[in-house]
C-alpha cells in the first residue's frame, strides 16, 4: 500500500462528489464524429418505441387502432392521463411501489454492507465456503425458487401484503458480492488506524468504510431500485387485491381479455416510467458502472 | 508513558513462515528505539505485534508492566503512524485528529484543547479545515503525527514514517521528530530501513535480519563494534569493505598486507575496513594497493570506488547481488571516502593507508566478530 493509494481514494471520493453535481467532462470541439454514423441509427431504433408510447398515450382509442401506426401526434388528448387516475387506483399503486422500492433499497444497502464487510475483512471459520454458497445462488434462476419462497412467505402470513414483496428481497447475493469486492479495494491501513484509534468493528464500517464507499453504494441502490420498480412476476404471484398492487402489476390489469384501452395503458406506462427515467438521468454513471460490474456475475 | 517489553516473541505466518524468531526486547520508559533492517526482516511485524494488529504465535508482550497479548489495539493505549499515513480521506484534518479522542468519549472541550495543542506543535493551525487530498506529502505526514500526538498515548509506534517524503523534507522531518520526542519524552518504537534515520534518531538501535535480532546497542557502539558480518555490512554508508584474509602467527594477512594480531588464529576471516578509515598513503605504514575506478565528489567528501587485489566477502546485508564495477580476475571492489583535497582521478594507481586499530575482524565460520 502506498501513499498514492490514499490520495487516489480521496480523489475517488471527490470524483463521486463531482458526479453528484453532474459536472460533465469538457466536450470535444467537433460536434460530429464517425462514431455518430453508428450511434445515431442505434439511438433511433431505441427511441422509436418510447416515442410511439408517448404518442399513443395522447391519442384517442380510434387513432390507436390506425394502421400503419402514426409516430406523429395527430391529437393531444391529455385527459387520457387524468382518465387513468380516475379509472384505476393508480396513485395507490404508485405509493405501494415507492414504499416497496425504498424499503428494499435501504435493506439492501444495510444488510449487504454488513455481510459484504464481514466477507471482505473478518476472518471466521467457513468464510470462503459460505461466500461461495452465496455466490452459487446467483446461478439459480428465480423460477426455481418461486414455490419455496412462496411457501415461506405464506407461513409468515404475508401473502397479499407489501411485506411479501419486501421481506424476501431485503438482501441480495449480488449486493453482498458487489460490496465485498469494493470493500476489499479500500486500503486496510485505514481500518487498522481506526482500530488503534479505538473504533469498534461496526464503528469502522459506519464511520470509515461506508463513507468511502459512496460510488459502490450508489451503484447498488440504483440497480436495486430498477429491479424492484420493474419487478412483475413476484408481485403477480403474491398480490391479488387491487389496493396492494404495484405499478407493474396494475398496468397489466389494463389489458383486458376482450378489450384493451391502449391509449390509457400507454399513459399509465409513461407515468410509471418517470421515476426510473429521473433516476437514470441523475445517476447514469452508476447504471453504467453497475452493468459493468454485473459482467462479473458469470 | 510506559516501558514496552517483548519476551521471547515468535510470529509465524500461515503456520510455517517465520516472521519473528524468539525476539526479546526491552524498551525503557521514554526511550527512542529504532528497529532497522532490510525489507522482510520482521521489523514491521514486531511493531504490528506491539500495536495489537497481529497476534503473537508465542511469547509475551507487555506495555507498562501489563501483558497485553489478549488486549485489543483500542485498549493498549498506543498510537501508530503508518507508512502511507492512513489519514481518513473523507474527514477534515481536525476530524482526523479528533477521531481517536471521540471514539474514546473524551469531553468536547478536552478534544478541542488537545487538537489545538498538537496542531500548534506541528504547525497545522491553518490546515485544520482541509481534507487529506488537499495537503502536500509533508503536511500529511504532520497530520499523521498529530493524530498520534493528540492521543497522549503510552507509546508511539512509527512504521517508516518518513519513507514517502522527498530527501530534503525527510531531513527536516527527522529533526522535527527528534525535537518532538525530546519535548514529550514518550516511549517510541520506530521502524525504518534507512540507516541514517536509525543512526540519527535512536537512543538505541536494534538491527534485525530474517526475523532475528542481530545486535542491540547505541548507534555509535553498533557502528564502531558491529558484532557480526551482517551488522558490519548493513550499518554504515557507504558500507564497510569486507575482504577475505586469514590470521596466523600473530598476523592478520590480507594479500600482501600484514597487520599485527594478538587474538587466536583463524584460517578464514573477513577483514572489515570502513571506507572513511581509508586514506591515501605513502609507501611506509600498512597499506593496500588500489586502482581508482569511479570518483564521486560530494562537496564535503569524495567517495572513491576502485579495486584491490583480493576476494570480497558478502555480509548478507546487500540489497542486491553486488555488481563489480571493474573487478577482473582476483580483484575485489573497494570503496574509500577521502577529504576533497585528496580527490584522485579515475585510473590512478595509489596506496590506501590502513589504521590497525580500526580494522574489524569476523570469523567466516561463525560470521561473528573476533576480538584480540
Amino acid at each position: 500500500m502506498s501513499e498514492i493509494e490514499t490520495i487516489d481514494l480521496a480523489a475517488r471520493a471527490d470524483e463521486a462528489a463531482r458526479m453528484m453535481r453532474e459536472e460533465e467532462p469538457k466536450s470535444s470541439r467537433f460536434l460530429f464524429s464517425s462514431w455518430h454514423l453508428v450511434l445515431i441509427p442505434i439511438a433511433v431504433v431505441m427511441v422509436i418505441p418510447l416515442v410511439w408510447m408517448l404518442v399513443t398515450s395522447l391519442q384517442t382509442l380510434e387513432e390507436t387502432r390506425h394502421y400503419p401506426p402514426t409516430l406523429v401526434p395527430t391529437s393531444l388528448e391529455f385527459h387520457n392521463y387524468t382518465d387513468v387516475l380516475k379509472q384505476a387506483p393508480f396513485s395507490r399503486w404508485f405509493v405501494n411501489t415507492l414504499v416497496v422500492t425504498i424499503v428494499v433499497v435501504a435493506g439492501n444497502l444495510l444488510f449487504c454492507s454488513l455481510a459484504g464487510y464481514a466477507f471482505a475483512r473478518i476472518k471466521f471459520f467457513g468464510r470462503e465456503v459460505v461466500f461461495v454458497l452465496i455466490l452459487a445462488t446467483l446461478m439459480i434462476p428465480f423460477q426455481v425458487v418461486i414455490i419455496p419462497t412462496f411457501l415461506i412467505v405464506k407461513r409468515f402470513g404475508l401473502i397479499d401484503t407489501l411485506g411479501a414483496l419486501i421481506l424476501p428481497n431485503l438482501a441480495s447475493a449480488f449486493g453482498i458480492f458487489m460490496l465485498r469486492q469494493f470493500f476489499r479495494t479500500l486500503p486496510i491501513e485505514l481500518e487498522e488506524a481506526a482500530r488503534i484509534d479505538g473504533a469498534s468493528r461496526l464503528g469502522i464500517l459506519f464511520k470509515i468504510v461506508l463513507p468511502l464507499s459512496g460510488p459502490a453504494l450508489a451503484t447498488l441502490a440504483v440497480i436495486m431500485f430498477m429491479w424492484t420498480w420493474n419487478d412483475f412476476l413476484w408481485p403477480l404471484i403474491t398480490i391479488y387485491s387491487p389496493q396492494n398492487m404495484t405499478i407493474q402489476l396494475g398496468l397489466a390489469t389494463f389489458q383486458g381479455a376482450h378489450q384493451t384501452n391502449t391509449n390509457l395503458l400507454m399513459a399509465a406506462n409513461v407515468m410509471s416510467m418517470i421515476p426510473v427515467l429521473l433516476l437514470f438521468f441523475f445517476a447514469q454513471r452508476y447504471f453504467v458502472r453497475g452493468i459493468a460490474t454485473t459482467g462479473l456475475k458469470g | 508513558m510506559a516501558e514496552v517489553r517483548l519476551d521471547h516473541v515468535t510470529k509465524l505466518f500461515g503456520g510455517d513462515v517465520v516472521a519473528l524468531d524468539d525476539l526479546t526486547l526491552d524498551v525503557a520508559d521514554g526511550e527512542f528505539l529504532i528497529l532497522v533492517g532490510p525489507s522482510g526482516c520482521g521489523k514491521t511485524t514486531a511493531l504490528r505485534l506491539v500495536a495489537g494488529l497481529e497476534k503473537p504465535s508465542g511469547g509475551a508482550i507487555a506495555i507498562g508492566g501489563r501483558v497485553v497479548n489478549d488486549v485489543t489495539p483500542r485498549d493498549r493505549d498506543i498510537a501508530m503512524v503508518f507508512q502511507n499515513y492512513a489519514l481518513y480521506p473523507h474527514m477534515t484534518v481536525y476530524k482526523n485528529l479528533a477521531f481517536g479522542l471521540k471514539e474514546r468519549h473524551t469531553p468536547k472541550p478536552e478534544i478541542e484543547r488537545r487538537v489545538r495543542e498538537a496542531s500548534a506543535i506541528l504547525g497545522l493551525d491553518d490546515l485544520l479545515r482541509r481534507r487529506p487530498a488537499q495537503l502536500s506529502g509533508g503536511q500529511r505526514q504532520r497530520v499523521a503525527m498529530g493524530r498520534a500526538l493528540v492521543r497522549e498515548p503510552k507509546a508511539f509506534l512509527l512504521d517508516e514514517p518518513l519513507s514517502n517524503l522527498d530527501a530534503k523534507l525527510r531531513v527536516q522531518m527527522r529533526a522535527e521528530l527528534k525535537r518532538i520526542h525530546q519535548r514529550l519524552g514518550i516511549t517510541t518504537i520506530y521502524v525504518t530501513h534507512d540507516q541514517v534515520e536509525a543512526m540519527t534518531l535512536g537512543d538505541r538501535i536494534v538491527v534485525m535480519s530474517n526475523g532475528r535480532v542481530q545486535q542491540i546497542g547505541k548507534p555509535q557502539d553498533v557502528y564502531r563494534h558491529p558484532e557480526n558480518l551482517f551488522v558490519a555490512g548493513f550499518i554504515g554508508s557507504p558500507p564497510m569493505n569486507l575482504l577475505r584474509g586469514r590470521c596466523t602467527d600473530g598476523c592478520i594477512r590480507l594479500g600482501e598486507l600484514e597487520l599485527p594480531w594478538a587474538g587466536p588464529d583463524a584460517p578464514e576471516v573477513a577483514v572489515g575496513l570502513r571506507p572513511e578509515d581509508l586514506r591515501p598513503a605513502g609507501e611506509d605504514g600498512p597499506s593496500l594497493e588500489f586502482v581508482v575506478d569511479v570518483v564521486e565528489p560530494l562537496g564535503n567528501e569524495v567517495v572513491v570506488h576502485g579495486t584491490t587485489a583480493g576476494t570480497a566477502v558478502e555480509s548478507g546485508a546487500e540489497e542486491e547481488a553486488e555488481i563489480p564495477l571493474a573487478a577482473e580476475g582476483a580483484r575485489a571492489a573497494i570503496t574509500a571516502v577521502f577529504a576533497p583535497a585528496d580527490e584522485p582521478s579515475p585510473g590512478e594507481r595509489m596506496r590506501l593507508g590502513v589504521v590497525p586499530d580500526r580494522v574489524h575482524l569476523f570469523d567466516l565460520r561463525t560470521r561473528e566478530a573476533m576480538g584480540p
